[in-house]
């Protein structure tokens, strides 16, 4: 009896003692999370804000749209759209930046350790150069008359500008450049702890250097692969600053929708029930990502 | 018929030079060594000998500079590794550890894309023979290092080539269970047939496992042999010194006579060698005796190591021999006991000075 109390008041102050963590973590991040999907099932104020009364309406409008006319329903094709851009373009630039980030983290991880942190460094300075200007960079390479267009003028490549800028592929050009680093890290992380012998191990056991890659390097770095495709993928969803910028308001992503709701378009269930299927969709391809990543290499 | 067809692997005049121009290393200079089917060759030095750059050489995991490398006479010097039918034992037993043990064993053979069936046959019967049935599904890091090293076998193994290489591979392992795999390793050998080239530093382990040893040092081969000749018969001091304990002294050749210390005479077979030269003597062939019998001798220093005691003692001209004596033949001496000195001169080996 006496143990039980002493285990219980163990757990009372274990309670008490983190208080002040579940304090922020309620204030920081369910708090917030709770509004937003309680906005999202209520009406909209007149210019913003929102009205307590309860409202479908704005999920409804997410996937319907109502003729202002004769009022018959027919699908949201702009908004689904756009959702379905956003997930497009962030699988391709995890795509990309793996494809990129693979030889560029293998590079940096056979490196000499001296100059290995010279290599990381370069890749870890965008981080702390401002997001805008590495963006506006970016517009600058990319414009008709920009860096990319006068080198392909210049040696005969091309006639005419390419018009790349305020297209998906700008955009996607952009992400590619900006989360690039996000995905060298975590592929170096792993890189760096694999053991190379286990290459000349696969190699004296009559595999090729594509069975290597296959059946040794890449089952063992994925971890590594999948924390890079989580820390790409998440944000890509969410960008703003870079659609933005880069696809000029015409090719808006989830992120630049939402901020839409809330600003000009002064319509917060909107926005609010975009947030939420914004989050529904990371916390779907977390999900999916922690499959693939748990299911055992065959 | 051709003269290495006897032989698993031949080494012609091998060099391997890495770097270039000044900052050249050489780490093996010009060897060339014939081992035969089936036998267990142990190639044996100190660290930096060279001996894994020659077995990286055998594997394919690094070109010769120089020279050629035959299996089964065929010459194979300048073949990837994943050509070969040699397979290595890794002295980090380098195990995949994404797959299971089973997963491990049969990894070369789905790489040489055999059928499913045949890996699964090859893979129990290969875990049979290292006895670890038992174990197949569990991952390498759930095992422990001898266990892992079984499994490094095995998946060595599996694929039957025609040469094993193991790269030190007991050295991780402590004392109790490595004498456990010495014996293990010979049986595989012996049950397997498959011609094992073995690198090791420990000399014990060479003489206890091999058919026959080579002895390298700087990059080259020293000499060849079953482990009773390399033992009995170095052929210079670095071998004597290397295999076993052995005492050296320097002695004087009159008139076709060894002198040693103050005027003792032996009768040792000299081959024409005049002057001064060096006499190796194994520790175990030098017996004391009371004192007036033989060379005169004082007792230095005495190591009682249970069947044995180790005696150094000091000759007249303060020359030191070691004598291991059976502890409980003689009564025990102490340190400072006058004692009379014997080796059978048929023990005694001439070696270069």
């Amino acid at each position: 009896m006496k143990r039980n109390d002493k285990a219980s008041r163990n757990a009372r102050n274990g309670w008490l003692l983190s208080t002040p963590a579940l304090l922020v973590l309620f204030v920081a991040a369910t708090g917030p999370l709770v509004i937003v999907v309680l906005y999202s099932f209520l009406e909209k104020g007149d210019y913003s804000g929102v009205r307590w009364i309860f409202s479908g309406e704005a999920w409804f409008r997410i996937l319907f749209e109502r003729d202002i006319f004769d009022g018959t329903v027919s699908l949201a094709d702009a908004n689904l759209s756009i959702i379905w851009r956003s997930i497009k373009l962030s699988f391709m630039t995890t795509v990309i930046t793996f494809v990129l980030g693979l030889p560029t983290a293998w590079f940096i991880a056979t490196r000499s350790p001296a100059s290995r942190a010279f290599w990381l460094f370069l890749i870890t300075i965008p981080f702390w150069t401002n997001l805008l200007i590495r963006t506006f960079a970016i517009m600058e390479v990319l414009r008709n008359q920009g860096l990319l267009n006068t080198f392909l003028i210049h040696y005969g490549l091309i006639d005419t500008p390419l018009q790349i800028l305020y297209t998906d592929t700008a955009v996607l050009i952009g992400m590619a450049y900006v989360y690039l680093p996000l995905m060298v890290l975590p592929l170096f992380a792993a890189i760096d702890r694999f053991d190379f012998k286990l290459i000349e191990a696969g190699y004296d056991l009559y595999a090729s250097r594509m069975n290597i890659l296959r059946h040794v390097i890449l089952p063992i770095i994925k971890p590594g692969i999948v924390a890079g495709c989580i820390l790409t993928f998440i944000p890509s969803l969410g960008a703003y600053v870079t659609p933005r910028i880069l696809g000029g308001g015409k090719n808006m992503m989830i992120g630049n929708f939402i901020e839409l709701q809330f600003g000009q378009g002064q319509n917060w269930p909107l926005g609010a029930a975009l947030s939420t299927v914004l989050l529904v969709i990371v916390l779907g391809s977390l999900v999916l990502y922690t499959r693939i990543s748990s299911r055992r290499a065959g | 018929m051709s003269v290495t067809n006897g032989f698993a692997v031949v080494a012609r005049n091998v060099g391997k030079t890495y770097g270039e121009g000044k900052s050249a290393v050489t780490a093996l200079g010009n060897v060339s060594l014939e081992i035969r089917k089936g036998e267990f060759f142990t190639l044996l030095g100190p660290s930096g000998c060279g001996k894994t750059s020659l077995l990286r050489c055998i594997a394919g995991f690094e070109t010769p500079t120089s020279g050629a490398i035959l299996l089964s006479g065929r010459d194979i010097t300048y073949d990837p590794p994943n050509s070969r039918p040699i397979n290595t034992v890794f002295q980090s037993y380098a195990l995949f550890p994404h797959l299971t043990v089973a997963q491990n064993v049969g990894f070369g053979l789905k790489m040489q894309g055999k059928p499913k069936a045949e890996i699964a046959s090859a893979t129990a019967r290969v875990l049979a023979l290292v006895k670890l049935e038992a174990f197949a599904d569990r991952l390498p890091q759930q095992m422990s290092g001898g266990q892992q090293q079984r499994v490094a076998l095995a998946r060595a193994l599996a694929p039957a080539p025609e040469v094993l290489l193991l790269d030190e591979p007991l050295s991780a392992l402590d004392l109790k269970l490595r004498k456990e795999m010495q014996g293990e390793l010979k049986r595989l050998q012996i049950e397997t047939g498959i011609t094992f080239i073995f690198v090791t530093h420990d000399q014990e382990e060479a003489l206890t496992m091999s058919d026959r040893i080579g002895i390298m040092s700087a990059g080259d081969l020293l000499q060849v042999g079953p482990p009773r000749e390399i033992y009995n018969n170095p052929v210079n001091r670095f071998v004597a010194d290397f295999i076993g304990e052995t005492n050296f002294l320097t002695a004087e050749v009159r008139n076709n006579v060894v002198r040693i210390g103050a005027g003792h005479e032996f009768a040792v077979p000299l081959n024409g060698r005049q002057g001064t030269i060096t006499l190796a003597i194994r520790p175990e062939q030098v017996s004391l005796g009371p004192a007036g019998t033989g060379l005169p001798a004082k007792v230095v220093e005495a190591t009682y190591l249970g069947t044995d005691t180790h005696y150094t003692v000091a000759l007249q001209d303060d020359s030191r021999l070691t004598a291991r004596i059976q502890s409980n033949t003689t009564a025990s001496l102490e340190v400072g006991d006058q004692v009379g000195l014997m080796i059978d001169p048929n023990a005694i080996r001439v070696l270069e000075a």
